[in-house]
């Protein structure tokens, strides 16, 4: 459980950002989707092979138990979460900043 | 391959990806190291719990550093560690970080660059329209 409320605790860290900032990143649902599909398909990849070769493995302790292949659940989330908050992150410095990309 | 070798690859995949393949360039962008380093601040953070705990346990084959054990907390720092997670987690990160928001940046352009190409097309156009009577004018003075 540790796993998922790690991650849990970054969406909801985050969400003032999209709320209150306005940042609009999650309202840009498509724009989303199309940059979240590319880098699950990269890193998912990369984490099936790296858990194959024997780089890591995950304490099945510490995670809910719902497993896609060889990876538990939270790591899908994982990255889906992670790469949300980084959007998020940029967005609100553009926001905050004025600064241009 | 080691992770400390994929994790070189990614990096350097990544750093092509933002300035050859979709030409964000985010890597020369103030904006997009601000950003970076606040994530990097929340990763030593979340993925300091995550490694720290041992809820992602690493073969000492496959980073440079120490390898990490179930019930033992690997080093805060050195022994190839930084806040309890191997060094090439901060690569595997940038890489993450990167990639995402390369993408992010290259769909935001799209609409952009299609209205850049349509102008271009027009402008073109406009010239080449406008180049024949000029030709014509100066065969008939000349």
């Amino acid at each position: 459980m540790t796993y998922l409320l790690v991650l849990a605790g970054c969406v909801l860290g985050t969400l003032p950002l999209e709320l209150f900032l306005g940042v609009r990143v999650y309202r840009q649902w498509r724009r989303l989707l199309l940059t979240l599909a590319p880098v699950l398909a990269v890193f998912m990849t990369w984490d099936v092979l790296a858990v194959r070769a024997g780089h890591w493995h995950y304490d099945p302790r510490q995670t809910i138990g719902i497993m896609l292949g060889n990876l538990p659940l939270e790591e899908l989330l994982f990255f889906l979460v992670i790469p949300i908050c980084s959007v998020l992150a940029l967005e609100a410095v553009r926001r905050v900043r004025g600064w241009e990309v | 391959m080691t992770y400390t070798e994929a994790a070189l690859v990614g990096a350097l995949v990544t750093i092509a990806l933002d300035l050859a393949i979709l030409r964000t360039r985010l890597l020369t962008r103030k904006a997009f190291w601000v950003a970076y380093l606040i994530v990097l601040a929340f990763q030593l953070l979340t993925n300091g719990i995550l490694t720290g705990r041992g809820v992602v346990l690493y073969s000492a084959d496959a980073v440079a550093g120490v390898g990490s054990h179930v019930g033992h907390t690997p080093p805060f720092l050195g022994h190839g560690r930084i806040a309890y997670a191997p060094f090439e987690d901060l690569l595997f990160g940038f890489a993450l970080v990167v990639q995402t928001l390369s993408w992010w940046v290259f769909w935001g352009r799209l609409p952009q660059r299609r209205a850049r190409l349509a102008a271009t097309r027009a402008g073109t156009a406009t010239r080449t329209r406008r180049a024949r009577p000029t030709a014509t004018r100066r065969r008939s003075t000349g």
